[in-house]
């Protein structure tokens, strides 16, 4: 729940044919949030989006915005606008035409100077002022991408539907363009709502993050709170990196859980942390999962001893696979480069023991995974 | 390194015949047309001369400028109408049709037609259009007239139909290649921009579909201008067109020097239209993405 929705969906599903591309999804987005819908492809984020934004009608349930239920509005009667994957800017008009394009119809049309004042502001917003009398066609990638905003924002919309906005650029410029998404929303208090595959860019720009897996929303929260206190192994897995190991639950044991991990190591774990919210039986299957930067060789608990199977360079850090006791599947950890380079050596072969506090595993009961 | 230049013996083999037959079959014909065009007759033999004396007469005589401008009214409404029925036709096509396949059935539909004699298709029109035709026998047989009328058949109205059904095709396709690859994101971004579809259809989908116009009006206005078949099947006494013209000047009124005269004309008008029609085009054309 929050504290003044501007979007509310209310048992909203949608079906291509016999595909159920949205299962019944309820959920709202706060005047002012950046919401984030994060998934793989064919997840329905994409699907919801477009729901939103009017240009694919609900199968069933309930679309309101702004307080106004606008489930079989098209999208010219929606107060939202969208920046499109691929820019979708009009090439037979310039820049400045393709800003003003949303102005220039229906009631409120400004004269022409006001209308060359605005568009000349929204441009200087995304830092095109002098781009105006060009064509899409002789843009950048970025600078596309900088007239979809424009054109999408000038039309004030309660709610800014941003789909894969950065997914086409280069890495590089994907940064920058994720700090002046951050800026524009700050400055303007429009609502975002954006769609990704990429979890570090959701991570980095959202309020909250709707993780949705195969239809349906696995998980709402904030990056903080999805990254600790994952609720499935999937969440686990696609927000962050996890080890995902199969377990049996043993029981407590002086106020600690006693898991028994395939393979035969034994841990203990903290109750109440992350993971399925418990309780749990003796002997049930579990499945724990570890964060790879929270295994450190200096910790004394739950102490895992494997053998080297890959070591992977990536700079600042050394990611490590490695097998322990007879686990089918590698682990991975990865270390910062200070913490390697006193480990001695870090070769294929090599012996490793790596060390987890009990209150960092994570824990899931068997049939919430994927 | 550079791969090696292909050798004269080559070149000549490869583009040897093409050029041959370019130059035997179009430039030294055309050349001759144009030659002929400034001949004088004396009965019955023809004069190599230049003189203008021959467009003199095309320009002054008012038969035949009567046939030169009913040919260019005919081709202007074959266009007018084929665009009129071939671009929803496209439209539908590409954006209503939700269905690839039947999509792809009902453009091999529009397109089937052509695989059919052009003659057959034309003849067919004058079995509708005839007295005792589809068209009147339907009429008679709803009771809307009791005897035949012979007013469908033998005017300029017959010609106008049957060429216009003959090359609305030419028309339906560049068209329909057009809508095709505009991408749908477009009209999308448009209506979340708050335009409706009528707005969205003038200020984006006919702009970017421009290009495809001017190749159909370009193809289907050429075709109909030089058309000879529908004038003599459907036309009638007041149907003759610049081909009709042409073929008696070479044929009954055995008069070659005004016929290439007249050919020559017709070949400037074509190539202006073709002109306008290229540069149009250019001006028109935006990469789609």
């Amino acid at each position: 729940m929050v504290a003044t929705p501007i979007v509310t969906l209310s048992g909203v599903t949608k079906n291509f044919g016999t595909f159920k591309a949205l299962h019944e999804t309820d959920f709202e987005i706060g005047e002012g949030e950046f919401v984030t819908l994060l998934g793989p492809s064919g997840c329905g984020k994409t699907t919801t989006l477009r729901l939103i934004g009017g240009f694919e009608l609900p199968s069933s349930g309930r679309i309101e915005i702004a307080g106004q239920d606008v489930t079989k509005n098209p999208p010219y009667r929606r107060p939202v606008n969208t920046v499109f994957q691929d820019y979708a800017l009009f090439p037979h008009m310039t820049v400045a035409e393709n800003v003003a394009y949303g102005l220039t119809t229906g009631g409120a049309r400004p004269d022409r100077g006001d209308l060359g004042r605005q568009v000349g502001e929204v441009l200087e917003m995304v830092g095109l002022a002098q781009a105006g009398m060009r064509r899409p066609g002789a843009l950048s990638g970025g600078q596309r991408q900088r007239v979809a905003m424009a054109r999408a924002l000038i039309r004030r919309p309660r709610v800014l539907l941003l789909d894969e906005p950065l997914s086409a650029l280069d890495v590089k410029l994907r940064e920058t363009m994720q700090v002046e998404l951050k800026r524009l929303h700050r400055e303007l208090g429009i609502t975002f709502l954006m769609v990704t595959h990429d979890q570090t860019e959701a991570l980095a720009l959202s309020d909250r993050i709707v993780v949705m897996q195969q239809g349906r929303i696995c998980q709402i929260g904030s990056p903080g709170a999805l990254y600790d206190r994952p609720e499935t192994p999937y969440v686990a897995d696609f927000i962050g990196a996890a080890n995902l190991i199969e377990a049996e639950f043993k029981g407590l044991d002086g106020g600690l859980e006693r898991l028994t991990l395939q393979g035969g190591t034994e841990i203990t774990r903290r109750p109440g942390g992350a993971g399925s919210p418990g309780p749990f039986r003796s002997g049930q299957r579990v499945r724990i999962g570890l964060r790879p930067e929270r295994l450190r060789p200096e910790i004394e608990t739950n102490r895992f001893t494997g053998q080297i199977v890959e070591t992977l360079f990536h700079g600042d850090r050394i990611r490590i696979e490695f097998t322990f006791a007879g686990n089918p599947t590698p682990a991975f950890v990865e270390l910062g480069r200070a913490m390697a380079d006193r480990m001695g050596t870090l070769a294929p072969g090599a012996p490793i023991t790596l060390g987890v506090d009990p209150a960092e595993v994570m824990l899931f009961a068997e049939e919430a995974s994927a | 390194m550079t791969p090696a230049r292909a050798t004269p013996l080559a070149f000549s083999g490869l583009f040897g015949l093409p050029l041959l037959w370019v130059l035997l079959l179009l430039v030294v014909p055309y050349l001759l047309m144009i030659a002929v065009g400034f001949w004088t007759r004396q009965f019955p033999l023809f004069v190599p001369d230049f003189q203008f004396g021959n467009y003199v007469q095309l320009f002054s005589d008012p038969q035949y400028t009567t046939v030169i401008l009913r040919t260019l009214k005919i081709a202007v409404m074959v266009t007018a109408f084929a665009l009129a029925l071939g671009y929803p036709l496209a439209y539908f096509l590409v954006f209503t049709v939700d269905s690839d396949k039947l999509r792809n059935l009902l453009y091999m539909l529009v397109i089937v037609p052509l695989w059919v004699s052009y003659l057959l298709r034309a003849y067919t029109w004058k079995i509708i259009l005839g007295n005792d035709g589809a068209l009147n026998s339907a009429l008679i047989a709803l009771g809307v007239i009791d005897t035949p009328l012979d007013a469908f058949l033998y005017n300029q109205t017959a010609m106008v139909i049957t060429l216009t059904y003959i090359f609305v095709p030419f028309m339906v396709m560049p068209i329909y290649a057009v809508l095709e690859n505009i991408p749908k994101r477009l009209i999308e971004a448009s209506e979340d921009l708050g335009v409706g579809p009528m707005r969205t259809f003038w200020k984006v989908i006919a702009p970017l579909s421009l290009g495809g116009v001017v190749a159909g009006a370009t193809m289907t206005f050429c075709l109909a201008f030089g058309d000879f078949v529908a004038p003599v099947l459907v036309g009638g006494p007041d149907g003759t067109m610049v081909a009709n013209l042409l073929q008696s000047q070479f044929g009954a009124a055995l008069n070659w020097p005004l016929g290439s005269a007249l050919a020559t004309l017709v070949l400037i008008m074509v190539m202006a239209i073709l002109w306008l029609s290229a540069r149009l085009d250019r001006a028109g054309r935006v990469a789609m993405k």
